[in-house]
């Protein structure tokens, strides 16, 4: 893994994406410019359609944007083999769902374990520190649980517990909070800037719920495929 | 990453119930409609099973399976008796003969002829009586089913049970009289005539007058001596037939397979079984992926390799395709224990299991194919899809 020198997580300098051809091309990414530095929460906002998650898609690495260059801790993803890409990702990448995306037949110990399990660390380990992460999300005593028996907000702790477990430099959640209430949502939020934003970690949050902005310490605004602001925490 | 594989297979229990059963079913179908056919071609050759002494079978060279007889001049037992290798030959009668019953009506029966002196190849197991018996005057054995059957006496009053011929009763066979002196238990043959033993030079004396009246030449070879080799020098020496008891199986075996539409009738049965299991388990298993695709694409990209995905896949195909496997085979088995004591002919081999092993393996292979298919070609990128 190549360190750079500077602070960026992530540097985008002229991405584009479309999808389809002739008639039905539809261009989602229209030159994008952005940088997350280390340690930050970044939100991503704007209306449906505007591209937010066609961007963190590229920025995970499991999109391929068309023109452009696109860089996660100084690595240009595009230029990787798919294994070596897939690698990069189980090492350094973290994800939160909008669906939270739990298999259903695994307790949440087990859901929390399966990047670990990914990366071969034996079954037995993995599932030891997806129980350590539940206690810190504080659902530690429901860990033989199934995902079915959480409501939504627990069911969201344990995805961040899962996003976590393997200690990446980036996570990327795609509307952490759209499936959950205000009360929820919020403190999802607080336990994301408690937890996961720390140890120089970065985050990247695609959301349009203006509930959370104050979470942010960045909010980049997209539109139409391009980012029309970006502004930081007063 | 295995553990997921089987979590994730066994936690949905409709679909994984759902795959097991037609999994099951095909197992069971393939591997009980063999058996049958597999019992009914052993029925074929039941008869030299039976006679277990010999380890040749000498005949005319134009006969093609045991029911096919072709009567030899009594010469060539003596001239086998001369052949190199040959510790003892001794003749035998095999004939249809039509049996006067005490209603009236006739039956054909299957007489065998054993040799006068030794009696070799008579039944291998006596319910009633001895075989020694039939060196008595006018002496028969008659197999149980025939006895019960076919031969039986009819009721004393009208919707009663037949009365099964005993020891002490008395046959008519081609005019002349025949006394049951012993009730036998032989292997169930093709043919569902009654089978009737009696010495050679009787069954020559109930059949009707002809030039030829040998059937077979049974031999044992000396010790030590190669059979093959043995049956060769007969061979050369008589100008008839001279098979091994495996080999004369073979024949009558390959003669069913070839001229009787047993194997395409029970071919297309198992055939059947085959492809609904494929149907059945086939489409259930790729649901079964297609309804996991989200979570599949969440593997991929959390970074599970295609490698570790592909695992999972064949990992969950090969549990349900064993246990679908031992269950229709348990299921069959159980099938032909029950009716053992009944017409059914079943015969399950090691080679049967091995069969519908593949045939199961083959059905899993396909259905996973098309499971990975689907998610080698799943793009991660849906994951975000809400």
């Amino acid at each position: 893994m190549v360190e750079t020198a500077t602070e960026i997580a992530v540097s985008c300098a002229g991405v584009t994406k479309a999808y389809g051809s002739g008639q039905a091309r539809v261009t989602a990414l229209r030159g994008i410019d952005l940088e997350v530095r280390q340690g930050e929460l970044l939100m991503l906002v704007g209306p449906s359609g505007c591209g937010k998650t066609t961007l963190i898609s590229v920025i995970a690495g499991i999109l391929d944007h068309d023109d452009g260059e696109c860089r996660v801790f100084g690595e240009d993803l595009k230029a990787m083999s798919g294994s070596r890409r897939t690698r990069f990702r189980g090492d350094n990448i973290g994800f939160v769902f909008q669906q939270f995306n739990l298999i259903p037949t695994l307790t949440i110990a087990e859901n929390v374990a399966v990047p670990l399990l990914i990366a071969g660390v034996s079954r037995r380990e993995a599932v030891g520190r997806g129980r350590d992460l539940l206690n810190r999300v504080a659902i530690g005593d429901r860990w033989t649980a199934l995902p079915s028996k959480l409501s939504g907000g627990q069911q969201q702790r344990v995805a961040i517990a899962r996003a976590l477990v393997h200690n990446p430099r980036l996570i990327v959640c795609d509307e952490p909070t759209s499936s959950l209430d205000h009360e929820t949502g919020h403190k999802v939020m607080e336990l994301m800037r408690e937890v996961a934003a720390g140890d120089g970690r970065s985050l990247v949050v695609v959301t349009h719920d203006s509930r959370i902005f104050e979470f942010a310490d960045r909010i980049a605004r997209m539109d139409d495929g391009r980012i029309v602001s970006v502004t930081e925490k007063a | 990453m295995n553990f997921v594989a089987i979590k994730m297979l066994v936690g949905d229990r409709a679909r994984y119930l759902g795959i097991l059963m037609g999994l099951t079913f095909a197992s069971l179908l393939i591997t009980q409609q063999a058996s049958i056919f597999e019992g009914l071609m052993a029925r074929t050759y039941g008869f030299i099973t039976d006679t277990g002494l010999p380890d040749i079978w000498v005949m005319d060279k134009k006969v093609l399976m045991i029911e096919d007889i072709k009567p030899l001049q009594d010469t060539m037992l003596y001239r086998v008796r001369g052949v190199e290798g040959v510790d003892w030959a001794m003749p035998l009668y095999k004939g249809l003969l039509k049996a006067r019953l005490d209603n009236g009506s006739f039956q054909t029966c299957h007489v065998i002829g054993l040799d006068d002196a030794t009696l070799v190849g008579g039944p291998g197991t006596m319910v009633e009586g001895r075989l020694e018996d039939l060196r008595r005057a006018d002496s028969v054995i008659v197999d149980i089913v025939g006895a019960e059957g076919k031969l039986a006496r009819p009721a004393e009053k009208a919707g009663g049970d037949k009365i099964p011929i005993k020891v002490g009763d008395t046959l008519e066979l081609n005019d002349h009289r025949a006394i049951v002196v012993g009730i036998c238990r032989t292997t169930r043959t093709f043919q569902s005539q009654p089978v009737i033993y009696t010495t050679y030079s009787r069954a020559t004396l109930f059949a009707p007058q002809e030039r030829k009246l040998l059937s077979f030449v049974l031999v044992k070879a000396k010790a030590g001596e190669n059979q093959a080799e043995v049956c060769r020098r007969i061979e050369a020496a008589t100008g008839l037939a001279a098979y091994t008891q495996q080999g004369f199986k073979d024949l009558t075996y390959d003669y069913f397979m070839k001229y009787t539409g047993i194997p395409i009738n029970f071919g297309i049965a198992v055939l059947l079984g085959f492809i609904v299991g494929t149907a059945i388990a086939g489409q259930t298993f790729f649901n079964f992926t297609v309804d996991n695709i989200k979570y599949f694409a969440a593997l991929k990209a959390m970074g599970a390799r295609d490698s570790q995905l592909l695992g999972m896949i064949l990992l969950q195909a090969m549990i349900v395709g064993a246990i679908g496997w031992g269950i229709g085979v348990g299921a069959a088995s159980l099938f032909g224990f029950l009716l053992r004591d009944t017409e059914l002919s079943f015969l399950l081999t090691w080679k049967l299991l091995v069969i519908s092993g593949c045939a199961i393996m083959v059905i899993c292979t396909l259905s996973a194919l098309l499971s990975i298919r689907t998610v080698m070609r799943a793009e991660p990128a849906i994951v975000f899809k809400g």
